[in-house]
């Protein structure tokens, strides 16, 4: 019996550990942009305990950094919810691409794992759902590791916030460019998604320089995918 | 601003992060999806990240600039190197923000 015991709490610490090396890449890409909005939150006034508190509740990498920006040039509170919900749409799209393998699971746990549906946590669960590794357990030790390495980033920024002002000479407003580099390169799977990002990412660009501010994301990605869509179906004929 | 107003919009952000977020897994985790519909997710990871990317490495104040001196796109070529070769995010975020740094402290970009 004890035998049992013992090896059950082996094995589950040892998927622990599994799940742990999973969120390693994401830990280690969360603290210095988490850092990176730590310091510029302070930079432009927002109070300490706020920015924490963002990143507890709002957990959105690149609106957290865009609000923060809207906050020092005193934009309506308004401008900057409606702002944080169109730039956060696309959550919308990755949300919707992963229910199809959350069939099994309680709505109070789909609950609990759309709070920590981020960029990144997404390009990993994809990955992971994808080879059958839908376990909620685990799903959850990743998106908690995940989550407290932004929130541990952003309370280190805040403390280096009081301390330095002008973080371009460190290079930490590339983090988040940076991060989104290697994300992408992990995306790309196969040729298609390739030809797919350059079309959507040129796309962005183009609206983005016609004045679609804010809505330039969306736009870009729904009409990428759909090429993608009909592409594949005009091929198969 | 007054405190308490960021304390406000910050759960009007919450909430507005909140919403796009749980409703389609909510709604679509209990019914199959079609099968086109499925070919077009599976489009949508690299789509938006590409669409929320390269406006940022090649715009400059809404302009393109495509010049050597843009070194958010310079500075994208090594990154990608790097994450391709070692599959490393940390590896290709810390590469980033060192040419970043290095071509500013050394070049003035």
């Amino acid at each position: 019996m004890g035998f049992i015991v013992a090896e059950v709490s082996i094995s589950s610490s040892h998927r622990l550990r599994q799940s742990a090396l999973q969120a390693m890449p994401i830990v280690l890409g969360y603290l210095p942009v988490g850092f990176a909005y730590g310091i510029l939150a302070r930079s432009s006034g927002l109070p300490g305990s706020l920015a924490i508190l963002m990143s507890l509740l709002v957990y959105a990498g690149s609106s957290q950094l865009i609000a923060v920006s809207l906050f020092a040039a005193q934009v309506s509170p308004y401008s900057i919810i409606l702002t944080t919900f169109i730039v956060n749409l696309r959550h919308m799209l990755m949300s919707a691409s992963l229910s199809p393998y959350l069939r099994r699971w309680k709505n109070s746990a789909l609950a609990a794992f759309a709070f920590e549906l981020t960029d990144e946590t997404f390009a990993l669960h994809s990955t992971r759902f994808a080879q059958g590794d839908t376990d909620p357990p685990d799903t959850f030790v990743i998106n908690i590791i995940a989550q407290s390495a932004w929130v541990a980033g952003t309370v280190v920024g805040v403390m280096a916030g009081n301390v330095i002002r002008d973080v371009r000479p460190f290079g930490l407003d590339y983090a988040l460019a940076a991060m989104f580099i290697a994300l992408l390169v992990f995306q790309v799977k196969a040729k298609k998604y390739l030809w797919i990002a350059l079309f959507s990412g040129a796309l962005s660009t183009g609206l983005l320089i016609l004045g679609f501010t804010q809505w330039n994301v969306i736009l870009a990605t729904v009409i990428a995918a759909t090429v993608g869509l009909g592409v594949e179906l005009w091929m198969k004929k | 601003m007054d405190e308490k107003v960021v304390f406000f919009t910050i759960l009007g952000m919450a909430l507005a992060t909140y919403f796009p977020r749980v409703l389609p897994v909510w709604i679509l985790a209990s019914r199959p999806l079609p099968e086109a519909a499925v070919t077009w997710l599976r489009y949508v990871p690299a789509a938006v990240l590409s669409a929320l990317l390269v406006p940022s490495l090649l715009l400059q104040e809404g302009k393109l600039h495509l010049a050597w001196d843009n070194l958010y796109l310079i500075a994208a070529i090594p990154t990608l190197l790097v994450a391709w070769k070692t599959r490393s995010l940390f590896g290709a975020v810390v590469v980033g923000m060192v040419v970043v740094a290095a071509g500013r402290f050394f070049f003035h970009l």
